[in-house]
């Protein structure tokens, strides 16, 4: 140790200090993150069902992945869900978030109002929703002769994901907005002064002067939505449980419900561990992208 | 007000009026779930009619009588207590061990590879959704004795460490090393030069950290649901998940216990609202 790298010195008394400290830190994160990564790694190469006896099946689980209905619909399901919110959170934010940055009356109790939200469980919330899409919009289609309200959309697996859409959406443009807000915060009057004084305004203004100067925080909102999208798991419990017909099991739900209960423990541990890849896999990607971009400017 | 727009925006003052009211406007649906949580909350279930206006109206009188039940039926003091306990002694521990580990590692960084390498190491832990830990994690923690509490708040330490320890490391760029090498001149051990100096420097990393760890902690599900269960240990999100069936369908008795649920947070959110949503956005931008 510490005379591997070019940058690395001599080890003092007060580095061997924090070596000591950083050490039990190490242990610590290795058992209870990296430690059962691995174990679920190893679980995936077997039959085992949660309990009893179990043999190496070697990599069968990881190919019946690929074959498996129920796996290829919540993955579509997921990403599904996950591309349409992170679309649908950051354009409503992103209007929501100039709206609020403008010079207008009671803007930080509207500001306050709309970061509500974000603080509540998504647990809860999807069962406050739940009773509006099965109760109250059906009610209100009823009564205004709209057609496709007067069935509560949580009944038909057509339409049961976009319910879970709209209340994670209700959740998530809370977060990206006041992120957003910020990120307009940091934009100087300089630039706008310029851009008036050639004649810039509106949409043009937004393309060509604002969304630049934000793309970072354009970044950052874009991971995070993805990132909390691609896990969804409350809403979904809260909300359908993963039906009608098993149309809205997200990844972490079929996870949670197969292997935890459903006697699939070692199959659905080849899933999880396919599940961490597909994600290490996008995020990389998305900072690959982004972080290109950024540096065009 | 009535000044010029800080963005030197075009269209004055009747745009900002006509986006004043559209943001008005659009704060009715958030409002329109909290209203109706409480209404429905408040009524009996012969006042709830077929139609909407039934639904959403006043109830006839304001009485208590659904929450002393919901309270009764959800165990609610105990859920409370639990939901307390796992918050309040995950985001202590977290703020004494990332603080910790963050000055360990991003004061050695520079100077020897391990700490990059370990800083790295942990850091990546980000990209491992608790989904995919769980069921090994549910056999290791029964294996060791830990399927209960103690089990739970030692996964939310490791589980939040990445993120801790990332804001910890980055905010020590702020604190000059000069401050420590004063103090060793002095005499003090590396232990007290942390506590008297370096931690209480990084009191405002520290309140975006238990603004970060408390939000994620008080309204997890599935950490608890996945760990404790067969336990009746609940929190206040797992009572509601567990007791959803005894609710049958009394949903005034529900929505009291929702709003029961939903009421700590939101009274914590009215007192520290400036505290929660600066520490929610540090712990995004930086």
């Amino acid at each position: 140790m510490g005379n591997n790298g070019k940058r690395d010195k001599a080890w003092t008394k007060n580095d061997k200090i924090f070596l000591g400290m950083l050490i039990p830190v190490l242990i610590l994160f290795f058992c209870f993150n990296t430690l059962p990564l691995l174990k679920g790694f190893y679980y995936g190469l077997t039959n085992y069902r949660g309990y009893g006896d179990y043999d190496f099946v070697g990599l069968r689980n990881f190919a019946d992945l690929f074959t498996d209905l129920r796996v290829g619909k919540s993955y579509l399901f997921t990403f599904k869900y996950a591309v349409v919110m992170t679309i649908a959170v950051n354009v409503i934010s992103l209007i929501l978030a100039l709206g609020l940055n403008r010079q207008i009356r009671g803007k930080s109790a509207l500001r306050g109002i709309y970061f509500v939200p974000n603080i509540l469980g998504g647990l809860v919330v999807g069962y406050i929703f739940s009773f509006i899409f099965t109760y109250i919009l059906p009610a209100v289609g009823e009564a205004t002769g709209i057609g496709f309200l007067q069935n509560s959309m949580l009944a038909s697996s057509k339409t049961a994901w976009i319910a879970i859409v709209i209340v994670g959406a209700w959740q998530g443009i809370a977060m990206n907005t006041i992120i957003y807000i910020s990120g307009l915060q940091t934009v100087p009057e300089e630039v706008y002064e310029a851009g008036m004084i050639d004649g810039v305004s509106g949409w043009k203004k937004f393309r060509t002067l604002t969304f630049p100067l934000i793309l970072p925080f354009f970044s950052i909102n874009l991971v995070l939505c993805m990132k909390n999208a691609l896990m969804v798991f409350d809403q979904i419990m809260s909300l359908t449980k993963g039906g009608p017909s098993q149309s809205t099991e997200s990844i972490s739900y079929l996870i949670y419900n197969n292997g935890m209960s459903g006697g699939q423990f070692g199959f659905q541990s080849a899933n999880a561990f396919v599940f961490f890849l597909v994600i290490v896999i996008i995020s990389f990607m998305q900072m690959k992208f982004l972080g290109g971009k950024e540096e065009q400017l | 007000m009535g000044k010029n727009n800080r963005e030197g925006a075009v269209g004055g003052k009747t745009v900002n009026r006509i986006i004043n009211i559209l943001l008005a406007l659009g704060c009715l649906t958030i409002l329109f779930p909290l209203y109706m949580t409480v209404i429905i909350a408040f009524k009996k279930p012969s006042e709830m009619t077929n139609d909407v206006a039934g639904a959403l109206a006043f109830p006839s009188n304001w009485n208590f009588d659904n929450f002393v039940e919901a309270m009764k039926v959800t165990d609610f003091w105990r859920s409370l207590g639990n939901s307390l306990l796992l918050t309040g002694v995950t985001v202590i521990i977290c703020i004494l061990l990332h603080s910790l580990a963050g000055y360990v590692i991003g004061r050695k960084m520079a100077r020897h590879k391990i700490f990059k390498t370990s800083y790295f190491y942990i850091v990546s832990g980000m990209f491992v959704p608790f989904a995919v830990l769980m069921m090994p994690l549910v056999k290791q923690t029964s294996q060791i004795g830990l399927a209960n509490r103690a089990g739970v708040i030692l996964l939310y330490v490791v589980f939040f460490m990445p993120m801790n320890i990332l804001l910890y490391a980055g905010y020590l760029k702020n604190i000059p090393i000069a401050l420590e090498e004063a103090a060793c001149v002095d005499g003090a051990s590396v232990w007290q030069t942390y506590w008297k100096i370096i931690f209480p420097n990084m009191k405002p990393m520290h309140a975006t950290v238990a603004v970060l760890t408390a939000m994620s902690t008080w309204n997890d599900v599935m950490t608890p649901l996945v760990i404790m269960s067969g336990s009746d240990v609940n929190t206040l999100p797992l009572a509601q998940l567990n007791f959803q069936s005894q609710f049958g369908t009394n949903y005034n008795l529900a929505f009291a216990s929702y709003l029961l649920a939903l009421l700590p947070i939101m009274i914590f959110y009215i007192i520290c609202q400036k505290q929660i949503i600066n520490g929610v956005v540090n712990g995004a931008v930086k």
